[in-house]
């Protein structure tokens, strides 16, 4: 440690001050240095050293004990199925370790602090920089380098090179196209669901379908197509149904408000909404009966079923799309087609 | 470091080497082979500054420690495969419930193998803690602006750090495939799909088709497990080398100045220090995680679109995002040119973009601002600036609205509020809010500043009440310990960038709008405190506390001899006084000798 250096010095030599620069104080106030150093209970009392040293090593030992204690509760505490067997061995291992590991923190850290040395020292800094002879090393570097390749005489060279770099990853990238399958249509897809006409309403998740005298007034249904109870998942099980949710209210034909082009999509006081939130997707599952309101549980938007199921609050934008619904021979609820729009979040393609 | 330290000390070979004959073969045998003595030598008694806040970013390192432990330990059970199965095994609520074999795996691992389900959580508490860690960390290093130079890209990569964690966090969260991490994930679908132009093909591209496909989970396994992990230990251990480089930086203190460091040296004391708060880091983990059940997958059971429960929250991190999505008022959507362009969508991505990319060039910006060229070492107390700790504050309350709008219905139901209510609210906070803690905190901290000056300069309130002889009560103001009076000493100042005229004799716009928002930032400065002020209000302090001792005595003395005139007893006059209040002078003698530690013996 050579005080007499200033290891700053050398950023100093370089530093071109400009404007607005920080300002020294012409008479700033005098650092009163180290203080002189305090003596702890520890380095004045040899006993209160002991009790230290005593106290560091009986943590160690207790965290030897609770290490023991985390393998004795592995073997003590089997599995049996129930969530009591699963608690107790997750809990008593768990303390056993968590005492084995505090123990040997508290350990260290007060034998750093009451028994290791505290005497503080001082190190100089130096400026990160390198110094101006090192610099010219390295500059001297680059400039043989530059001159023994002609890199940067040699354009042609040079510029192909980089052309030719950023051209070879681009196979790499083009690879990727095979994340999603081929022969699919993101858009196509989005655009329609496994709803047909004449497809019956059936309840999620059993798949048995729904009449519509069963629909009373004020109740609400969470419905799937009833093909799709059939499917499994490598069949696409999951991805229909994440389109094909739709939720089935009947409400008071009075206060039921219609637009004049939709008056044959509901039955007698019965509609039916997609279920996927039109904001980014989430199940629409909250059906309050008083209000005739929707909600989404993930971002509150709100959608009335009195009123085309238009958005009154939240993020949500568009109106959840309504399925036209009729009945069939046999008293069944079935759809009269597909959605006429696109359910679910938006997308760019959208239109 | 210690580890590698630890075995290789002796590098000369005496009779008896340190450690015994074997260390010390050993030791020469490596040395011999890696030269090692060299980096033992240099960085074996490095000094490192001591203070509490400098712990917050070790939080972080350990518990990613942790992490990567646990999680190694799941990866030889855990099966990223959304296959269908079904679950047969002994958690009697599941049995027979279709479902991926990744639930289905993690099942496995909390109810049929022993100490699973204490890893899992071990994990998922771990990871929390992580990102806690690294944000309390950067609070730190902003509000004390340790992010000035030399250390402005090890903010950056600190940034880096912190985004990826999140990212880790997020794709963790979405691997067991149950209904609560399927909900999570179709809510990035939706916002995915949201995105002009690339959004669905980008969601078809990441779900190997259609959402929920049967990929997700494999892909973002390779994410969790692979890619993501390699490149936050690469910048972690980048993190760390140039912070030795750049030495920590220390908070004012006696002794310590901007071209040194004062503190404990890495062998023996803070490697034990270290040490020892990696296992209190771990230990205090593994109880948590032993107590507190964190994500009880076995209640949500697999994912299926249809049903969702109300109240379901995202991890903690992820709670700024989602609420910046509630935060939008209705209607944000329109179509246009043919395609449908989703603000309600665009706007929050916009938003947390911009917000996250200022805190990533906040240094950047403050250098401009500041033209300050100098390297700093010295850590700010927050009140001494001023404006950035204001700007702070402005950023913590935006982030915060963000992040309670992430819980608005339970807010809302919670405190018995409408759902409307709470929205509409966090909507005007969230405008309003940093704008008015901007000013409160700009203020606090001034007002901070001038009671730091106050204390320097006439000591602190000693609670010592006198009357004076003309019957007047005042409190006595005992003078700062010089040492701890230097902490208070803000020492550095700074002018507002002035524009001066190019050679043209014009001002550039961008050069005056500097100016002014240097002019800005500078505002309501306190100039420094000068020796000669300091030297000054301590004569006038000693004086006038020795005015009032001589007056008390004088008192005292006055009083006893009315008292012997009466025949009442009477004490030793002076004697009182001295032996229960010390003069200042003593107090000062007192200090310097490290005897006495408080005004009253």
């Amino acid at each position: 440690m050579a005080h007499d250096v200033d290891p700053l010095e050398h950023e100093r030599a370089s530093w071109k001050p400009s404007s607005g620069l920080a300002v020294e104080v012409s008479d700033p106030a005098v650092n009163p240095g180290l203080p002189p150093h305090r003596e702890r209970i520890t380095d004045k009392d040899p006993a209160a050293m002991q009790r230290a040293v005593r106290t560091v090593y009986t943590l160690f030992y207790l965290s030897v004990a609770a290490s023991i204690w985390a393998v004795v509760a592995y073997m003590v505490f089997p599995l049996d199925g129930t969530l009591a067997a699963v608690h107790n061995n997750s809990m008593f291992v768990g303390l056993g370790i968590a005492f084995a590991l505090l123990a040997i923190g508290i350990g260290a850290i007060h034998w750093s602090k009451a028994v290791m040395s505290d005497k503080e020292y001082i190190e100089p800094r130096h400026a990160t920089r390198g110094r101006d002879s090192t610099r010219e090393g390295a500059i001297a570097v680059f400039e043989a380098a530059n001159e023994e390749s002609g890199f940067g005489r040699r354009a042609m060279i040079r510029n192909s090179l980089i052309a030719a770099v950023v051209a070879s990853v681009i196979p790499g990238i083009t690879l990727f196209r095979g994340l999603a399958p081929e022969g699919e249509d993101p858009v196509e897809l989005l655009e329609h669901t496994m709803w047909k006409k004449g497809m019956r309403l059936a309840l999620d998740p059993t798949g048995r379908p729904i009449k519509a005298s069963e629909v009373t007034l004020g109740s609400a249904f969470h419905v799937i197509p009833e093909e799709l109870a059939k499917l499994s998942h490598h069949e696409g099980y999951l991805e229909e149904k994440a389109k094909a949710i739709v939720l089935l209210m009947r409400l008071p034909q009075e206060d039921l408000i219609e637009a004049e082009d939709r008056k044959s999509w509901s039955y007698d006081g019965i509609v039916a909404y997609s279920k996927v939130c039109t904001h980014v997707g989430c199940p629409v599952a909250l059906y309050e009966q008083l209000t005739h309101h929707l909600l989404c549980p993930c971002h509150q938007s709100q959608f009335d079923v009195a009123d085309g199921a238009k958005v009154i609050f939240g993020p949500a934008a568009r109106p959840l799309p309504q399925l036209p619904i009729t009945v069939d021979d046999e008293g069944y609820l079935v759809a009269q087609s597909d959605f006429t729009e696109p359910v679910g979040p938006s997308f760019w393609e959208r239109h | 470091m210690s580890t590698a330290t630890a075995t290789s000390a002796p590098e000369q070979k005496k009779d008896a080497p340190l450690g015994g004959r074997f260390v010390g073969a050993a030791a020469n045998y490596i040395d011999e082979r890696t030269s090692i003595s060299g980096l033992v030598k240099e960085l074996g008694r490095k000094i490192f500054p001591d203070h509490w806040s400098f712990m917050l970013g070790e939080i972080a390192l350990w518990s990613f420690v942790v992490v990567l432990l646990s999680g190694t330990f799941l990866t030889f059970f855990f099966q990223a495969s959304m296959v269908e199965t079904h679950y047969d095994g002994s958690y009697p609520l599941m049995r027979g419930v279709a479902m991926s074999a990744a639930l289905d795996s993690t099942l496995n691992i909390s109810f049929d193998l022993r100490g699973g389900l204490l890893v899992r959580q071990i994990h998922h508490w771990a990871a929390l803690v992580f990102v806690a860690g690294i944000g309390v960390h950067m609070l730190r290093v902003f509000f004390t602006g340790a992010f000035r130079k030399p250390r402005e890209l090890n903010w950056v990569i600190g940034f880096v750090l912190f985004v990826l964690a999140m990212g880790e966090g997020f794709t963790g969260y979405s691997l067991p495939d149950d209904l609560l991490s399927g909900n999570g994930l179709r809510i990035i679908d939706g916002m995915i799909k949201g995105i002009p132009l690339i959004g669905t093909w980008t969601s078809f591209l990441l779900f190997g088709g259609e959402f929920p496909g049967d990929a997700i989970v494999g892909r973002l396994y390779t994410l969790h497990i692979l890619l993501l992990p390699a490149i936050l230990v690469a910048l972690l251990a980048l993190h760390l080398v140039l912070m030795i480089i750049n030495k920590h930086t220390q908070f004012a203190g006696p002794a310590r100045t901007n071209s040194n460091v004062v503190g404990y040296p890495m062998l023996p004391v803070y490697a034990s220090k270290m040490g020892g708060f990696f296992f209190l880091t771990f230990g205090v983990i593994v109880l948590i995680a032993s107590l507190f059940t964190i994500n009880p997958i076995w209640n949500y059971g697999p994912y299926d679109p249809s049903p969702v429960s109300a109240g379901t929250q995202p991890d903690w991190y992820i709670g700024f995002a989602d609420g910046a999505l509630r935060l939008v008022p209705p209607g944000w959507e329109f179509v246009w040119l043919d395609r449908t362009w989703s603000f309600n969508i665009i706007v929050p991505l916009v938003v947390l973009v911009l917000f996250i990319l200022l805190v990533a060039i906040y240094p950047f910006i403050e250098a401009w601002i500041t033209g300050d060229k100098r390297e700093h070492h010295i850590a700010q107390r927050p009140r001494n600036a001023a404006t950035r700790t204001a700007i702070g504050v402005a950023g913590v309350i935006f982030y915060a609205t963000l992040w309670a709008a992430a819980s608005s219905d339970l807010i809302a139901t919670h405190f018995m509020l409408s759902m409307e209510g709470v929205i509409h609210f966090l909507q005007f906070t969230l405008i309003l809010g940093p704008i008015i803690g901007y000013f409160v905190a700009k203020r606090i901290a001034i007002a901070l500043q001038k009671k730091d000056r106050e204390v320097v300069l006439h000591g602190y309130e000693s609670g010592r009440i006198v009357r004076l002889p003309g019957g007047e009560y005042i409190e006595v103001h005992q003078p700062v310990d010089q040492y701890d009076r230097w902490k208070l000493i803000d020492a550095e100042t700074y002018e507002p960038y002035v524009p001066r005229p190019n050679a043209k004799g014009n001002i550039p716009w961008h050069r005056n709008l500097r100016a002014a928002i240097s002019r800005w930032f500078f505002e309501d400065r306190l100039t420094p405190l000068t020796q000669a002020e300091i030297a000054a209000a301590d004569a006038h302090q000693h004086h006038s506390l020795d005015h009032m001792d001589e007056e008390e005595a004088a008192e005292i003395a006055g009083a006893d001899q009315r008292a012997a005139e009466d025949g009442r007893p009477v004490n030793a006059v002076g004697e009182k006084a001295s032996a229960e209040w010390p003069s200042p002078k003593a107090l000062n003698e007192a200090n310097e000798t490290d005897e006495g530690d408080a005004p009253r013996a």
